[in-house]
């Protein structure tokens, strides 16, 4: 049998993705209640592509359940030697783990170890294609800001390199699964030509069109280093129409608030003022990023029923 | 001697589709006739086959095959892939220049053909390269090529991106009266992009290869055959509006072909993300990996119904096989193309029983229409008369089927069709007078 994986929203059921939620609230109302729940158990925090943050959140929710973390560093790995990726993760198996966290530079890698090991994916992050406990992170943040269930009623905008972006493709089935109106805003080279199978999302090229009616605004890390796509002509032109800048966060209501999947461009995507404001809920975001993958660890490694 | 007796003989070059009885002598057809009319030489003749309720057409031709000799033997050899060919109906292939060395000397084209000669399977017609090494930047010996056996050149899926080096080698195959296949897409505009840019890509992350990526080219080609009046072949077409320009430039009478994949005509991108429902055998992504991508499902449309009605000459198998190691890895990294040899005929009998393609255009885009364009005509092949090679096969449209790996002759199994079940296919083929396979009942 398949075990039960975590490989991408689109594919997680509606009661999947509460029961992910609201077990996130459980344990972070009371972490002492799951410090055992992966006892006896190994995860593997297999990161093919650098990631600091997200490894280390998967590290710190797996240790708040008791459970052991083995890490495997692409940079000395034998990935470096030409193995094939089916061949170390079958490898890696070999040692005793009860489930992968995984993190790829091409999409749909993790799925692809899933079909051909037998214990649970988790997804962190492949490719361009979906980065899902960063999306129900965000969420679980928003949910609690605002102390509401679902986001009926609520406007969200996602700006920057929507493209490029798995934080944003997750993000975009998850905040419209839970009712939000989307709003994607980035120029049209960060945007995909064909939107047809996601949830409905509005576009908008201008962020300054969309600041006033919007509850929640996500910026995203734009990345430089695909500038020789020529994607956007400069920093300083991106800045001009893109940038959270502390002209901008005048102009939105009192109460909208700002998040960023990190790591931060400071001055280029957003200003340090707007990240270190009290709209921000960055810090929130991180914090809480370990209580979700406690959520997804304990519900999937660890046997947890919601 | 070899007399078959009662088959209905279909041969869309003289318009033939009647009951017919077919004598064979050494290796050439000696006569065709009607049911009875040749029993006296059954005497004669060695063996008697009874071809009642089977169609018996020329041996299929297939122009743009990958048979990976010399270089990459652990994907195919000569010998695996032409007996492929044979199994599926093919009595002759083209194969193309990307192997290793590169075929773009009349030395790896001679040994091409030695090879084959070994094999004695289907006959082998070397395509050479365009540029020296298929990158893009000096002109092969062509002409050695030609006088070695080569009858096209195509650089396929490393296209000369270079116009000018593009003319020059279309005025220099009109030196060599042989056809320049094109595999149309603009590197720049599709670099990186592991499938087509659409609504799936989207949704998957991948980068994607835009339609425009062919239609640029295709227009590209068209433009310089007008402007050289040499014979180009558009590989493998993909896109709807490829299928519209190259509508356009027949109608002003360019010297312009076409070809399309089954692989084209049967899938669409959304299999990407989907699957294949009716096949019981695991698939992973990449067995829908190919170039030029699977486009959409009106790109798919367009294609089927370009082959009716003509616009698209004839059909290709891109028979492209690769290891495990090439298309077990990350859909990014995963080798493009699948098997085609022994699918081609089943895939397109699927579309003729949906009524998406008629039988004789099915026959005919398999035997006249490659045939011509690789000017076999002049050796005697690609018809059913008096004097021609006796290259044919029997085709039961009945027989039900399914494709396992062990029918598959070829070294590497990648096929998004295995475990698909069938309904007809080829069940014995003849080259040159020599029955090379059949199957009792």
């Amino acid at each position: 049998m398949i075990p039960d994986s975590c490989l991408h929203i689109r594919g997680l059921s509606d009661d999947r993705i509460h029961s992910f939620l609201s077990l996130a609230a459980s344990i972070k109302r009371d972490p002492q209640k799951y410090s055992q729940t992966l006892k006896g158990k190994t995860v593997l925090q297999f990161f093919v592509e650098n990631s600091t943050r997200t490894r280390m959140s998967f590290e710190a929710a797996t240790r708040k359940l008791g459970g052991t973390s083995v890490a495997f560093a692409a940079a000395s790995s034998s990935l470096q030697k030409g193995e094939s990726l089916l061949d170390t993760i079958q490898t890696l198996c070999q040692y005793g783990i009860d489930g992968i966290v995984m993190r790829h530079s091409s999409g749909g890698s993790p799925e692809f170890v899933s079909q051909a090991v037998s214990v649970p994916v988790i997804n962190a992050g492949d490719g361009q294609h979906e980065h899902p406990t960063q999306a129900l992170l965000d969420a679980f943040t928003l949910l609690e800001h605002w102390k509401v269930s679902d986001f009926r009623g609520k406007t969200i905008v996602i700006v920057g390199d929507i493209l490029h972006s798995r934080v944003a493709r997750s993000n975009i089935h998850l905040l419209a699964r839970l009712g939000a109106k989307v709003i994607l805003c980035a120029p049209q080279t960060l945007l995909p030509s064909d939107l047809s199978l996601f949830p409905a999302v509005e576009i908008e090229h201008r962020l300054d069109s969309v600041l006033g009616q919007v509850d929640a605004i996500m910026a995203l890390r734009i990345q430089f280093e695909r500038q020789d796509d020529s994607l956007i002509p400069s920093k300083r032109e991106y800045r001009n129409f893109w940038g959270l800048t502390v002209e901008r966060m005048a102009a939105l209501k009192k109460d909208t608030v700002v998040l960023h999947p990190g790591p931060m461009n400071r001055g280029l995507e957003i200003d340090p003022e707007v990240a270190d404001s009290a709209r921000s809920l960055i810090l929130k975001q991180v914090e809480n990023g370990v209580w979700l993958r406690a959520s997804v660890l304990a519900q999937l490694i660890g046997g947890v029923k919601p | 001697m070899i007399l078959i007796q009662n088959a209905r003989v279909i041969d869309p070059s003289q318009n033939l589709d009647a009951e017919r009885d077919v004598l064979i002598e050494g290796s050439q057809i000696r006569a065709i006739d009607r049911p009875g009319a040749l029993a006296s030489f059954a005497g004669q003749a060695s063996r008697i086959v009874d071809a009642r309720g089977k169609i018996l057409a020329p041996g299929f031709v297939d122009v743009h095959v990958h048979l990976r000799e010399p270089g990459l033997e652990y994907k195919e050899t000569i010998a695996t892939g032409t007996r492929a060919a044979i199994l599926g109906g093919f009595t002759s292939v083209a194969c193309m220049a990307n192997t290793d060395p590169v075929n773009d000397s009349a030395e790896v084209t001679q040994f091409i053909l030695e090879k084959a000669c070994e094999a004695a399977q289907a006959r082998v017609f070397p395509i050479g390269a365009v540029t020296l090494g298929l990158k893009g930047q000096a002109l092969a010996e062509i002409g050695m090529m030609v006088e070695a056996g080569a009858r096209a050149i195509s650089d396929d899926g490393m296209p000369v991106m270079n116009s000018q080096l593009m003319r020059r080698a279309m005025e220099y195959a009109r030196t060599f009266d042989i056809p320049l296949i094109s595999h149309a897409e603009d590197l720049n505009l599709s670099k990186g992009a592991p499938m087509s840019e659409g609504a799936v890509s989207a949704l998957l992350g991948y980068r994607g290869n835009p339609a425009a990526s062919e239609e640029i080219m295709v227009a590209r080609e068209i433009a310089l055959a007008r402007l050289t009046r040499a014979r180009v072949h558009i590989a493998h077409l993909s896109t709807k509006e490829g299928i519209a320009q190259v509508k356009r430039a027949k109608e002003e009478g360019i010297a312009i072909t076409a070809e399309v994949t089954p692989h084209h005509l049967l899938l669409n991108d959304e299999f990407i993300l989907k699957g294949h429902h009716s096949c019981a055998h695991h698939q992973s992504r990449a067995d829908y990996k190919m170039a030029p991508p699977l486009r959409t499902p009106a790109d798919q449309e367009a294609l089927l119904e370009a082959l009716e009605n003509g616009i698209i000459d004839l059909v290709a198998s891109d028979h492209a096989p690769h290891g495990c190691v090439d298309k077990e890895v990350e859909f990014e990294m995963a080798a493009n193309g699948i098997l085609g040899l022994q699918t081609t005929v089943p895939l397109l009998l699927d579309l003729v029983a949906r009524k998406k393609l008629s039988l004789k255009r099915m026959i005919e885009s398999l035997t006249i229409a490659p045939a011509k364009l690789l000017k076999l005509d002049d050796l005697k092949i690609g018809k059913l008369l008096p004097g021609y090679e006796a290259d044919l096969i029997l085709l039961d449209l009945d027989r039900d089927w399914t494709l396992t790996p062990d029918r598959l002759a070829s070294k590497s199994k990648n096929s998004p069709f295995l475990g698909r079940s069938f309904k007809g296919r080829v069940t014995m083929t003849m080259m040159g007078g020599v029955i090379k396979q059949e199957e009792t009942a």
